[in-house]
């Protein structure tokens, strides 16, 4: 039967929080006339008196160590006022631990000669103008001693290693005898599958303006945490981090890439020669060396089962790759341990060093490309089993975390499921594959479910009622598109008990004192704590009387401690993701025709931008499904096509009618109850694609993006597999 | 970025004389390619000569019911033009299927013809490319080649021509009209794209120093029934990994006359005589239309990852030939 491709009942929402605050009813952005007037200015074009601009000059070879920078024909050329390199750079110092750890050594630009990737910085040329500077910097000629590079990644390298823990990322959990209850299994799957190098191309490039005011060093920034930001260039530097200030009010997109990158350092050191204001803006080609990118996996999966589907054995090994000068992974494996539990449970991470840039986060780390393993394998494991792949995960559904053993703070999963079932019309779906034809089309449906950790970073906040009877809200929050302004807002509302018109936010400046980066789907969490707190012991002040002087009253806050004393659980949004696709096997042509979202996520905010965050983040897991990918040359070793006409993502032809909703999620022992959506809408939805394009075809797709060239070949060798196949007559 | 000068021509003669006095200089249309293109650093031209002021904008009838389509019609105009859409509706498609909505409406038709590859080895200028750089070698050869030619290419490049509307014009025969110092000429489609060989770098037969002045489809009866099919990466906004125009006369069974051509296999949109050959006088069946491609098809030579370009192509002549038949029948 073909599935109904229009939703069964309109998109409600059937979550939570009373609508009698301002939390959970929807508000636009507070500050969204500034941006569709063009009032709001952005980092590359608050205008300084005497403005430089800077040009970074990246390396053209894989590995090896430079010859030489021959500027000197350079600094004749009109407008240039210097070109710094490993030559003549300020020393900067990279041995510390900061708030992320230790830092990336491309943060250290221009302190020695050693180059090990394509589009590693060995200058900048700074001039009066940013076009001098661009020529300027095209023109440079930089020579050097180039060594032989290796940028393969595959499964199968002999060279894989263990990392190391880190507090970010435990590399390998492992419980029981998977080898033995594999063994013990009536039906068994053990696939391979890859994911590509993926990169964030945030709408706004990052951009960073850098001077010296009264002694202080004042960043004018695009980034996803200020603290984060100015105390970093504080310990590079080796300055007091009380005379750091950095500021980013507007940011057009984040999504892991904007941290400290190294157009700031160079903005800085630029600035601190020139003695005037400096500014670097990254082009969108820098931008695929310079700012981080999901590095491409290879994923084994081999779940063991009972004949009824109960798992009892586990396995998920990931490899992804790190540059030779630092240390990423990509944590594939981690979502596992919070999703199904088996009698032996066995998660783990290798990693492969070659001669490209560092991985870094973007959006979903870990997630996103390990539900596509594990989310695709549920649905082979469903297949095998003859099970729904929902009944399937319901099956599975564990009590406690199944390598913490810890409870969950709540876990509705399955009401997700339950949900999104009834809305897309999953109760009509026939399992079996192939059978759905609509003209050249074939027609197929898939699920996946999706995790994403609800952690917080401590915050500090200040709430200063006004004489006037208005509320001024100090958090250093990062809006990095996503509406965060407006989201304190609302905190801030109910907490004081007033209109959200009463309410001011300002955010944004690192001398608002220390908070969470938009990072991590942790900062509204960590921020609305904080404000929370801060507005809470102010009703208290303002409950004793008395009149409000000039400067108003002012209630702070430091979370520290309360995360500190939290419970320890498992702590994690849930959803489930549901997806049509519709195939041409003629064509290799792959359409999503419709994908929902129905999501667990402790309290809502601001359904408005809530909605759109999340539609978002499926967008991006139909990009990833269907699209995305970095080429990387392996001759040369850099990218072929790095710009958005190389890398493709979904265009608004690809995207269909999509719809994200929410359950009711409540958090009993949590103070805030908000969890994060700023990246689970990702999770889980190309395992939902590819699920359905196996409904559609018969054809499991196991390597992202399910490009036309692999359908056009899997469905070849499907048809030769069946000839072959064939009885004889 | 370099400095280079602009300068608005307003009549043919002046632009060619604009051009003459300046070898460095390159002409400008909508620049959806040119400006692109000297960003990267690819084009570095001394002087802009901007040609969208000429008076070649209009789309008329020729004496013998053919369409005379003016160099600097826009890409938008060309596919809402009425005639087109009725006389040659596989060309208004193709135009549609490209770039989008704000490209378009910036695009020229001489532009269009003279699009550059999208090769990423080319607008990369710290790769070698011999079609950028004569003799620093091909690296798509044994690198990323997934949307590469599988006909017509060499040794020397491998790069496909981006145009969908070329291909339309391929299929119904056009002619492109130009001027030099000279004086007026003309050259068939078929000529106007050289064959790759050891010069990939010189992509067409216009003499130096020409201006495109306009485009002439003559009259095809058979081009009312035609039809442009693109296969791309994503919905929209991508070039083709393949395409086809079609034009097909079926009456009883038999197939009268038939125009294919196909885009994103070779350096030029690639007119499948052979194919043709094949099918004209013969049976309207699918048997057929498969047995022309394979004709077509049997000179391809594809790389590693281009292979799936043959089957996908293959499918396409099947797949749209099939519907004009029945649409015929019906």
């Amino acid at each position: 039967m073909t599935p109904p491709t229009t939703p069964t009942t309109p998109a409600t929402t059937t979550g939570i929080s009373a609508v009698t605050g301002a939390i959970g009813s929807a508000h636009t952005r507070v500050e969204g006339r500034d941006k569709v007037t063009g009032a709001a200015r952005y980092a590359g074009e608050i205008p300084f008196a005497e403005l430089a601009h800077g040009w970074l000059v990246l390396s053209t070879v894989a590995r090896g160590r430079i010859r030489s920078v021959e500027d000197s024909p350079v600094l004749a050329m009109p407008g240039v006022l210097t070109v710094l390199h490993h030559g003549n750079a300020p020393r900067v110092d990279t041995d510390y631990v900061g708030m992320v750890g230790r830092p990336n050594p491309v943060l250290g630009i221009f302190q020695h000669d050693r180059v090990p990737f394509v589009g590693w910085p060995v200058a900048l040329v700074v001039a009066e103008t940013s076009e001098q500077a661009r020529e300027a910097a095209e023109a440079l000629v930089v020579r050097y001693d180039e060594e032989p590079h290796d940028v393969a990644f595959f499964a199968g390298r002999s060279d894989a290693y263990t990392p190391e823990s880190n507090p970010m990322v435990q590399a390998e959990t492992e419980k029981g005898d998977v080898e033995a209850q594999l063994d013990a299994s009536a039906v068994v799957v053990d696939e391979e599958y890859t994911t590509p190098e993926e990169h964030h191309n945030p709408m706004e490039p990052h951009a960073a303006t850098a001077r010296w005011d009264g002694g202080r060093l004042d960043v004018i920034d695009s980034n996803q945490g200020s603290t984060w930001v100015a105390t970093e260039l504080a310990m590079l530097f080796s300055l007091d981090p009380a005379s750091v200030r950095v500021r980013s009010e507007h940011v057009g997109g984040g999504f892991g890439s904007k941290g400290l990158s190294p157009h700031q350092v160079a903005a800085v050191m630029a600035t601190t020669i020139l003695h005037r204001p400096v500014r670097v803006v990254l082009t969108r080609r820098q931008m695929f060396s310079l700012v981080g990118f999901r590095s491409p996996t290879a994923q084994r999966m081999r779940l063991g089962a009972d004949a009824d589907g109960r798992l009892r054995a586990f396995d998920h090994q990931a490899l992804s790759l790190t540059s030779t000068v630092h240390e990423f992974v990509e944590s594939s494996a981690v979502l596992g341990r919070v999703m199904y539990d088996a009698d032996a449970h066995r998660t783990f991470h290798r990693l492969v060093r070659l001669d490209v840039p560092t991985p870094a986060w973007m959006r979903a780390p870990g997630e996103a490309p390990g539900s596509f393993a594990l989310e695709s394998a549920l649905d082979e494991l469903a297949e095998k089993c003859g099970m729904d792949p929902i009944a399937l995960r319901a099956r599975n559904e564990p009590e406690t975390g199944p390598v913490s053993g810890l409870p969950f703070s709540s876990r509705n999963v399955l009401a997700c499921f339950e949900e999104g079932a009834r809305r897309f019309g999953w109760a009509e779906r026939d399992p079996r594959p192939g059978l759905r034809r609509e003209g050249r089309w074939l027609l197929g449906t898939g699920t996946a479910a999706a995790t994403y950790p609800s952690g917080a970073g401590p915050s500090t906040a200040a709430v200063t009622a006004e004489q006037d009877g208005s509320f001024t809200v100090r958090i250093n929050a990062a809006d990095i598109g996503t509406g965060a302004r407006t989201a304190m807002v609302l905190v801030a509302a109910d907490a004081l008990k007033v209109g959200p018109d009463r309410i001011r936010v300002r955010l944004a400046d690192s001398d608002l004192g220390p908070a969470m980066f938009a990072g991590g789907s942790m900062g509204t969490r960590s921020w609305a704590w904080a404000v929370t707190i801060a507005a809470d012991e102010l009703r208290e002040k303002l409950a004793l009387g008395g009149g409000i002087p000039p400067e108003g009253i002012t209630a702070r806050s430091n979370t520290t401690e309360a995360i500190g004393a939290l419970a320890k659980k498992e702590r994690h949004s849930f959803g489930a993701q549901f997806a049509e696709v519709a195939v041409d096997v003629t064509t290799g042509e792959v359409r999503v025709r419709r994908l929902l979202g129905i999501y667990a996520a402790g309290t809502i905010v601001n359904p408005l931008t809530a909605r759109s965050q999340l539609i978002g983040g499926m967008t991006w897991g139909l990009s990833m499904a269907l699209h995305e990918e970095a080429i990387r040359d392996q001759e040369s070793g850099s990218h072929v096509g790095a710009d958005l006409a190389g890398y493709h993502f979904a265009a608004h032809a690809d995207v269909p009618l999509i719809e994200a909703d929410w359950v009711d999620d409540p958090v009993p022992d949590d103070p805030i109850a908000i969890k994060g959506i700023g990246e689970i809408g990702v999770v889980g939805v190309a395992a939902a694609i590819a699920n359905a394009v196996w409904h559609a075809t018969g054809v499991r797709h196991r390597d992202l993006p399910i490009r036309p060239d692999r359908v056009l070949r899997a469905a070849d060798e499907a048809r030769r597999r069946a000839t072959e196949g064939a009885p004889s007559a | 970025m370099r400095e280079f000068g602009y300068e608005r021509a307003f009549d043919v003669p002046g632009a060619v004389a604009l051009l003459g006095a300046a070898p460095e200089a390159r002409f400008l249309g909508g620049g959806t390619n040119l400006i692109d293109l000297m960003k990267a650093g690819v084009e570095r031209p001394a002087l802009l000569i901007d040609v969208r002021e000429l008076p070649l904008d209009g789309v008329e009838f020729t004496h013998d019911g053919g369409l005379r389509i003016g160099a600097t019609v826009t890409n938008s105009d060309l596919a809402a033009h009425p005639e087109v859409r009725r006389h040659y509706p596989a060309l208004a498609q193709a135009v549609l299927a490209g770039a989008s909505g704000q490209l378009r409406n910036m695009a020229t038709v001489g532009g269009n013809l003279l699009q550059r590859t999208r090769c990423g080895y080319f607008t990369d200028l710290s790769k070698p490319c011999n079609k950028r750089a004569p003799g620093s070698g091909c690296p798509a050869l044994t690198g990323e080649h997934h949307n590469h030619a599988i006909l017509g290419a060499s040794e020397h490049c491998v790069a496909t021509h981006p145009s969908d509307m070329a291909v339309a014009l391929a299929a119904f025969d056009a002619v492109i009209s130009y001027e030099t110092a000279d004086g007026p000429g003309e050259l068939p489609i078929a000529e106007f794209y050289r064959p790759v060989g050891d010069t990939p770098h010189i992509e067409t037969s216009l003499p130096p120093g020409a201006l495109i002045t306009g485009v002439t489809l003559p009259p095809a009866p058979v081009a009312a029934h035609s039809r442009y099919r693109k296969v791309r990466e994503r919905a929209s906004y991508a070039f083709a990994i393949g395409s086809i125009a079609a034009a097909l006369d079926v009456q009883d069974g038999v197939v009268r006359d038939v125009r294919l051509a196909f885009g994103a296999v070779a350096s030029r949109p690639w007119r499948a005589r052979a194919a043709e050959r094949v099918l004209i006088g013969g049976p309207a069946s699918a048997e057929a239309y498969a047995a022309a491609a394979d004709a077509e098809l049997e000179a391809a030579e594809a790389l590693p990852e281009n292979g799936y370009k043959v089957t996908l192509t293959r499918n396409l002549v099947v797949a749209v030939l099939t519907e004009l038949t029945e649409e015929a029948i019906r």
